[in-house]
């Protein structure tokens, strides 16, 4: 799979599917790093609602 | 150019008994002998150094084996009794720490939280190792979690043939990215062998079995366990999205760790393909191998979160342990590195 960004640059996978970042906090953009989750302090309860969990793309998808 | 050698080409040799179970166990192995254990009056700590090798070595003859020692044994009426009475301990103390378990969605949404560690505070091992571990802490924890990634995913391959599908054709795709997607030098337990190469570890498979602490044993034991009961299969799930959910972001940390202390670029591939690889697996085994497996046998659920809860029990005790020797300047291992002789 390719993701083309808007300057013309191509990223590819070869995984039977990839998470796509549409948080835009990744650090391997395109890909999702996990970097949408919610972040607590450990002693707080979870009560904020994270980032926008990745799109997935690929076969059958 | 000569041929790889993989790690596991050799055969591990028995280890050292650490109690009279875990001695019963490997003499019977090392001298094709009935085991010579009574199996009615096992009341050994659960978790403790005894139990916990003598259970590894049972497990460990339904993967690799041992040198010396009949490929048989594996399926030796005996020692299936005795490992029964041993991962019945284990598996009654599990569900007992665990008992004030959650609901499955909060064992799930808790997986999903990232806490936020200032730097002056304690956190987990991979925080701890991102910002200040040394290389010798490193070569310690890749030379522990050896038990595991030189066969990473094979416990979870026993899996598949008890899932059908949704659940099933999702494990199999994530197995099979694990097992390097047909191309064998992409298998994650071969990214291992070349991360422990370029920590100047010996990459035999079974090296560090003596060096690993009882904390180490029970996490892979875990996996074991649940991997090869078919009763158990929610659990096993449950704890596959555990490991997968939490990856992605520890890689990351130990990624940088690798850089920072200049480990090496095998070092830091290892960790920089979790990141990207878990953040998809952890989407699949979500959606797809829990859903599946929800939709087909809801009766699954309290397992599916027990395996995710009683994965956290052991990681926080592996944690504790490992943070607590080098906080004290002290080796993690049973076994100090420089004395772990190369393999002849």
């Amino acid at each position: 799979m390719e993701v083309v960004a808007d300057d013309g640059s191509v990223s590819t996978s070869h995984r039977f599917v990839a998470a796509i970042c549409t948080c835009r906090r990744s650090r391997i953009y395109p890909w999702c790093d996990t970097s949408h989750r919610r972040r607590t302090r450990p002693d707080e309860k979870v009560d904020q609602e994270g980032a926008a969990e990745p799109a997935a793309g690929g076969v059958g998808r | 150019m000569t041929a790889y050698q993989e790690s596991r080409s050799v055969r591990p040799v028995l280890p050292v008994g650490r109690g009279e179970l875990s001695h019963a166990v490997i003499a019977a192995l090392a001298g094709g002998r009935p085991l010579a254990a009574g199996t009615e009056t096992v009341r050994a700590d659960p978790y403790g150094d005894d139990l916990q090798l003598a259970l590894y070595v049972l497990y460990e003859l339904h993967y690799q084996g041992f040198a010396g020692v009949d490929d048989e044994r594996e399926w030796d009426p005996e020692l299936l009794e005795f490992r029964r009475v041993l991962e019945q301990r284990f598996l009654e103390s599990l569900r007992c720490q665990v008992r004030s378990a959650s609901s499955l969605e909060e064992a799930l949404a808790a997986l999903l939280v990232e806490p936020v560690v200032a730097d002056h505070e304690d956190a987990g091992v991979s925080h701890h190792l991102q910002r200040e571990g040394s290389l010798e802490n490193l070569r310690e924890y890749a030379a522990l979690r050896s038990l595991y990634h030189l066969k990473e995913a094979d416990p979870h391959a026993w899996v598949l043939p008890r899932l059908y599908g949704r659940a099933k054709a999702a494990m199999a795709a994530v197995e099979f990215d694990e097992f390097g997607a047909g191309r064998a030098q992409d298998l994650h337990a071969r990214l291992y062998a070349d991360l422990m190469e370029d920590l100047s570890l010996d990459i035999g498979y079974g090296r560090y079995l003596d060096a690993a602490p009882a904390e180490e044993l029970a996490t892979v034991n875990q996996m074991s366990l649940f991997g090869l009961h078919r009763s158990l299969r929610g659990a096993l799930v449950g704890h596959f999205a555990a490991v997968e959910a939490t990856s992605s972001p520890g890689s990351r940390r130990l990624a940088q760790a690798m850089r920072r202390t200049g480990a090496g670029p095998a070092a830091e591939r290892f960790y920089d393909e979790h990141v990207e690889a878990d953040a998809v697996h952890e989407q699949i085994v979500r959606r797809d191998v829990i859903g599946g497996l929800l939709a087909d046998e809801p009766q699954l659920e309290a397992d599916i979160a027990f395996g995710i809860e009683s994965t956290k029990f052991l990681e926080d005790r592996l944690g504790a342990h490992l943070l607590h020797a080098w906080r004290g300047n002290r080796s993690a291992l049973r076994r100090p590195l420089n004395s772990v002789l190369p393999t002849p």
